[in-house]
């Protein structure tokens, strides 16, 4: 099913030009998604996932962005489409769920109008239907008493019901891609862990795609099918979810996965400590020569400073930038 | 224990009572800014005067029956009387019926004034701020431009290009005001366009007209309520200033400014002829601002008076 690509990211390059100089976040990542999968993107702060997401939707502020590269979703390249068709995607094909369930609602609407509005837009209902189907929406999202909750405004709410309600909005048009930035991130585990299996839940029912950005791999092993984990606004590795966290190749991937604790081990006696990477994520002013994880990789090789490594395709969907490899 | 009942008190219609009208939300939340509004004494102390004097402006024909500019030049300059409470003028013609038809002079002027101010400035703050870059630049150059000028000089400039007279000094003055209105529009643009709500919107494709509509503008309304109040005191300040140097509202016309002016030449004789109006004035400047300030208190979510 390779030919079945619902988005491909195709030598995506963001850069900032700012007073510093020039930022580039995003440097010539590819991948893409298939329908119906969950696609995982990790990788620490400041690596480029929000970023690439956002460039989905073009909802970097240009200047400073400035966008390279095509992004195909549905056979159009979305970093060409002209604004009033953009508007027609965004909220309608691809939507998106923010980092803060917090601040994402207006304070000054009720959680129904807010629902309302993308229906409206992309819908043309009238606004009695819409509204009816904004409540109807918050049910699917098991918000208890919809109809009441709909008229509430967002300070009424907790973190978890309003991040359902951000999911209710995000998935209010059916959409073919969410992509959902640390949706989780501002919540507490049990209510994650609610969102999470909502969110799957309505997955299957929409038969949408979803990119998830995290960096919580727990949460990756149990919702992706595959993987792409980013590094210092490159792809440095992509596999299906089970070969990543049995077989990581990328020693950068290795060093996530090893920096996670696991509960009962500190008792076996040769692991005293708990792994970290060392070192920090370079300056994206000052991206060092050569691969970019050189500095902090502890198999680093002579010609990991010189040169740039090349993507090794290991197999169906199986890819890593590494000399290691090459 | 004031919270509780506070609790008990709100539960009723926190619940669907109110299937129409204002949801529950905002009513608490408007309530809780009325209730500190009221608190405050100062406030208050404005509220009432503006009040006064707008009771005074609508009912002025029941509150003072004869015609406030005939004159009458066998009475000029009297003191204070019973006939006449706050004495007459060089013409004779009643202080307090004229103060009492300047009411409506100047609330119609500062309204006017506000209008002309909100209705251009507003939108393009909002323009500003939102769409940023070349606009934004350009826009704000003349901002500047017209904010270098004191308020006052810069509507004694345009009433001298635009001529004497009511609506004259309703434009001259409310123009003066634009540049505020921009600049304070634009600064709480700025901070609100960077709000997640506001990306959001963009990212459910919503156009740009209506999230400045539905998702911005309402977020800066406070601001603009509480400029808006303070804007009014000044705007009856400078009409005042244009009619005390004769070229603001005409005579006959009762205006205040123009009978402080008139009454100047008699202030050793006939104090009461430039007293009262100068009274008229203070007080309506002084309960606007008291109660601009006070809004500005209720409404900010950070005070916790």
């Amino acid at each position: 099913m390779s030919g079945d690509h619902l988005l491909s990211i195709r030598n995506l390059k963001v850069r900032f030009r700012v007073y510093e100089g020039v930022a580039a976040a995003v440097d010539g990542v590819d991948f893409f998604v298939e329908k119906g999968e969950t696609l995982g993107l990790v990788g620490e702060s400041g690596c480029g996932k929000s970023v690439t997401a956002m460039s989905i939707l073009r909802l970097l502020a240009s200047p400073p962005a400035e966008l390279e590269g095509e992004i195909e979703f549905q056979g159009k390249n979305l970093l060409e489409l002209p604004q009033d068709e953009l508007r027609k995607i965004r909220g309608g094909a691809i939507s998106m769920i923010f980092q803060e369930p917090m601040t994402s609602l207006n304070p000054l609407l009720t959680i129904g109008e807010q629902i309302a509005e993308a229906i409206v837009l992309h819908q043309g209902l009238s606004r009695q239907e819409a509204w009816d189907r904004a409540v109807e929406m918050l049910a699917r999202v098991q918000i208890p008493s919809p109809e009441a909750r709909a008229k509430d405004y967002p300070h009424k709410l907790s973190g978890g019901m309003r991040q359902r309600a951000m999911i209710a909005m995000a998935l209010s048009c059916n959409p073919n891609l969410l992509l959902a930035d640390e949706p989780t991130t501002a919540l507490d585990v049990t209510i994650q862990a609610q969102i999470m299996d909502l969110m799957e839940r309505l997955r299957e029912e929409i038969g949408a795609s979803i990119i998830l950005i995290t960096h919580n791999l727990g949460l990756i092993a149990e919702m992706a099918r595959t993987v792409v984990v980013m590094y210092a606004g490159k792809v440095v590795e992509e596999a299906p979810v089970r070969e990543l966290f049995s077989e990581p190749l990328h020693p950068y991937t290795q060093g996530l996965l090893g920096s996670v604790p696991v509960i009962g081990r500190k008792f076996k006696m040769e692991k005293k400590r708990l792994q970290e990477i060392p070192g920090i994520v370079p300056s994206i002013f000052e991206m060092p020569r050569g691969c970019r994880f050189h500095p902090r990789c502890h198999r680093m090789m002579d010609i990991c400073r010189l040169e740039e490594p090349p993507m090794v395709e290991m197999g169906q969907r199986r890819r890593v930038l590494c000399w290691l490899w090459a | 224990m004031g919270s509780g009942k506070e609790k008990t008190a709100k539960l009723p219609e926190g619940g669907r009572s109110s299937s129409e009208g204002i949801p529950s939300g905002t009513q608490s939340q408007f309530r809780k800014g009325l209730a500190k509004l009221l608190r405050n004494k100062m406030a208050v102390f404005g509220g009432i005067l503006i009040l006064g004097y707008m009771v005074t402006a609508i009912f002025a024909p029941i509150l003072y029956p004869g015609n406030p500019s005939a004159p009458n030049l066998m009475r000029s300059l009297e003191r204070p009387s019973w006939e006449h409470p706050l004495g007459t003028d060089e013409l004779g013609r009643s202080i307090l019926g004229r103060i009492i038809y300047g009411s409506r002079v100047s609330l119609m002027i500062s309204l006017g004034v506000v209008s002309v101010g909100l209705l251009i400035g507003v939108p393009l703050g909002l323009i500003s701020g939102y769409y940023g870059g070349k606009v934004d630049f350009i826009l704000q150059r003349i901002t500047d431009m017209l904010l270098a000028f004191p308020g006052f000089l810069l509507a004694l400039a345009l009433v001298a290009i635009l001529g004497v007279g009511i609506n004259n000094t309703v434009i001259s003055i409310g123009i003066s005001m634009v540049p505020i209105y921009i600049r304070l529009v634009r600064g709480c643009v700025l901070s609100v366009r960077e709000q997640v709500y506001v990306e959001a919107a963009i990212a459910v494709g919503t156009p740009d007209l209506r999230i400045i509509r539905r998702h911005i503008l309402p977020n800066v309304m406070v601001p603009i309520i509480v400029q808006t109040s303070l804007g009014m005191g000044t705007a009856i300040l400078f009409a005042a200033g244009l009619g005390f140097l004769g070229i603001g509202v005409q005579p006959p016309t009762p205006e205040w400014g123009a009978m402080l002016g008139s009454g100047r030449g008699y202030i050793f004789n006939s104090p009461h002829v430039a007293t009262f109006p100068g009274l008229a004035i203070f007080l309506a400047v002084l309960g606007f601002n008291l109660l601009g300030d006070g809004l500005r208190d209720a409404l900010d979510p950070r005070s916790k008076i």
